[in-house]
């Protein structure tokens, strides 16, 4: 993460104490006066706070999705299972609609992020050299749409005129590049790659694409790996566009077919009576393991690029 | 991550030759670097077809939009669907809702994160630190309409923790989910619970920034840890947290469309309908779509205005805006 250590043992301080004390020497720091060990029970206690207030829900949400649809629908379960059971989970899986969902946000993060990916960086490096005319009348026709834009109407007109609606190119197109990840792209390019490396591939009568190719995308590894995963993690959670966009139930997204079960309540039509309690004690339950199935593939990438995203989100920030 | 070594030295000669302006610099630059221009190409047009053209779109604001015709074939009708927005009933509690919801956001929001950040640099246990710098960060990670449904199981009457605390205390089981008055707590709640952890790193990188020999300093002075916090950390990140700030002023007409419009429902609509969810609905539920863009204009307009006036502002009061 991005905690630099200020740490460094001290020497003079830690050498006095371990001579009162006998002990070996700790590094760095004064000790603490009561003050500040009072302020630090407090530092500690607020911090467990937040960490239980994020952590708890997501407990409960798992613990729920282990448990038994009549604990669950009856509001038993707090942090652990009850009655432990997979049952949610195996109706999910064989539920038919969720796994094409599911397939069908995997193609469409892989798809999306691709696309996304080449037209980021075959804008942000052009964009990222110095001696390019016409470079800053460009950026600025990139940024503006940042600064406005015509509108979810407007857009809509334009999917529909290109004969995109119900169809797959409607949700990798029109949102394919942000421009905070060209802004982020273009910096690292500039801030990155030495004006000597491209000198010297120029000597070496190499042409821009293939110096792009050969030199500056394998040094850029870092940059694409976190461009490419927040394109992803957008293209897996976003859900509007196929809102406005899809009408085929067979190319919904994930995310769309978990609002129409999660938030909508729709189950499969055409059951008795006496089927109905149980059903809905089944849903209530299937809606747990939907969330936490939908969302362990983000989860288990998450801790990886953390850090990555962090260098990403800086990059941007200290150079706009 | 490679280090731009000695770009300063070897940039004077690429520069000297290649910046020239004006034609004969754009015919050399032309002619050296095609290859890039051609590579600029894709997405130039998808910034034209995407995001220009819609703009261009919105001309149908200013007309009454029908297929046939097309956009530009339409009939003008001047300001007559800003009109009808301006004189619906529903104009002044949509407007109300949108605004009051968002700086709302912006404002219970933004000390939050700070107050994490500052936490998290006074702890010396790196275990810890890193744990509850995970753990916050990871519900930005999740999906709108997941925090969503959780939110929503969490609170549900029947199935949630939230009715058993309340129960608790002796509320009885409050239904915060049907009564509009909780709607915009709900949002900002789960708003800060999903966005802290990764706010705070921005505020972090910035205390990690700070001058060791003012902490130094501090201590010479016998400064405490909470005075060090005061004198110290605060001055050192309130460049930061200034721009975020002025940030999320700026943004407060740009509120997004997809939480509002999933935790809607008929009983709390009188709270929750804002700008946008009432633009989608009017235009794709309803199809009007030139009163759709005439709404979506309006509050794109406001916004851009907000935006370069805080900005303005911000330049006016400590000589550095946003650009």
């Amino acid at each position: 993460m991005v905690s630099t250590d200020v740490e460094r043992p001290a020497v003079g301080i830690g050498r006095a104490r371990s001579l009162a004390t006998r002990r070996p020497p700790r590094p760095r720091r004064v000790k603490d006066g009561l003050d500040d060990r009072l302020f630090m029970v407090g530092v500690y206690v607020l911090l467990t706070t937040f960490l239980l207030v994020v952590l708890l829900p997501l407990v409960y949400i798992v613990a729920s999705s282990l448990s038994d649809p009549l604990a669950v629908s009856s509001g038993r379960v707090s942090f652990w299972p009850v009655d432990f059971t997979l049952e949610g989970y195996r109706r999910v899986l064989s539920d038919p609609s969720i796994l094409t969902g599911f397939g069908n946000s995997i193609f469409y993060t892989l798809v999306g992020t691709a696309i996304s990916l080449v037209l980021t960086v075959s804008i942000a490096y052009p964009l990222s050299r110095r001696d390019l005319w016409g470079r800053r009348g460009i950026t600025l026709f990139v940024v503006f749409t940042m600064l406005f834009a015509g509108g979810i109407i407007p857009t809509y007109l334009v999917v529909q005129n290109l004969g995109m609606l119900d169809t797959r190119l409607a949700l990798v197109l029109p949102q394919a590049i942000g421009v905070w990840q060209v802004i982020i792209a273009m910096s690292f390019f500039r801030t990155s790659i030495p004006d000597e490396l491209y000198e010297a591939a120029q000597l070496d009568g190499a042409s821009d694409l293939r110096f792009l190719v050969s030199t500056v995308l394998p040094l850029s590894k870092p940059l694409l790996a976190v461009i490419a995963l927040m394109y992803a993690i957008y293209q897996w959670n976003s859900y509007f566009d196929a809102l406005l966009y899809l009408r085929d139930p067979d190319l919904y997204p994930l995310q769309l077919v978990l609002r129409n079960v999660l938030i909508l309540n729709q189950t499969a039509p055409g059951l008795d009576a006496a089927a109905a309690l149980e059903r809905q004690q089944l849903a209530d339950l299937m809606k747990y393991s939907l969330i936490v199935i939908s969302t362990v593939p983000v989860m288990l990438v998450y801790p990886f690029v953390a850090r990555y995203f962090n260098k990403g989100l800086l990059v941007g920030a200290v150079k706009g | 991550m490679p280090v731009g070594v000695g770009a300063a030295g070897a940039a004077p000669t690429l520069r000297d030759r290649d910046k020239q302006r004006g034609w004969p610099g754009a015919r050399r630059s032309l002619q050296r670097h095609w290859q890039l221009y051609l590579l600029m190409l894709a997405p130039l047009l998808y910034f034209v077809v995407f995001k220009y053209v819609p703009m261009t779109n919105a001309v149908i604001a200013f007309k009454d939009y029908n297929v046939v015709d097309g956009v530009w074939g339409s009939d003008w009708v001047g300001l007559k669907h800003f009109e009808r927005f301006f004189s619906n009933p529903i104009f002044w509690p949509v407007l109300r809702n949108t605004f009051l919801l968002s700086a709302y956001v912006v404002l219970a929001s933004f000390p939050v994160p700070i107050v994490l950040a500052l936490a998290l640099n006074e702890v010396r246990l790196r275990f810890f630190k890193n744990t509850v710098q995970m753990v916050t960060y990871a519900p930005y990670f999740i999906s709108t309409v997941v925090v969503v449904s959780m939110t929503i199981l969490f609170l549900s009457p029947r199935l949630g923790l939230a009715g058993d605390v309340t129960q608790f205390f002796g509320l009885g089981r409050i239904d915060f989910l049907s009564d509009p008055n909780y709607f915009r707590h709900i949002y900002v709640a789960s708003d800060i619970w999903q966005t802290m952890g990764y706010s705070a790193v921005i505020y972090i990188a910035a205390l990690a920034g700070i001058d060791p020999a003012l902490y130094e300093a501090a201590r010479v002075d016998g400064a405490n840890r909470w005075q060090k916090i005061v004198n110290v950390d605060i001055p050192g990140i309130m460049p930061t947290a200034m721009i975020i700030l002025v940030l999320g002023v700026g943004n407060v007409m740009a509120i997004g469309f997809e939480k509002a419009y999933l935790f809607q429902n008929t009983l709390n609509i009188s709270q929750s309908e804002i700008i946008p969810t009432y633009t989608y609905k009017v235009g794709l539920l309803s199809a009007e779509f030139s009163q759709a863009s005439a709404i979506g204009l309006f509050n794109g307009v406001i916004n851009l205005v907000l935006l370069l006036g805080v900005n303005a502002l911000v330049k006016r009061l400590t000589g550095s805006g946003l650009w």
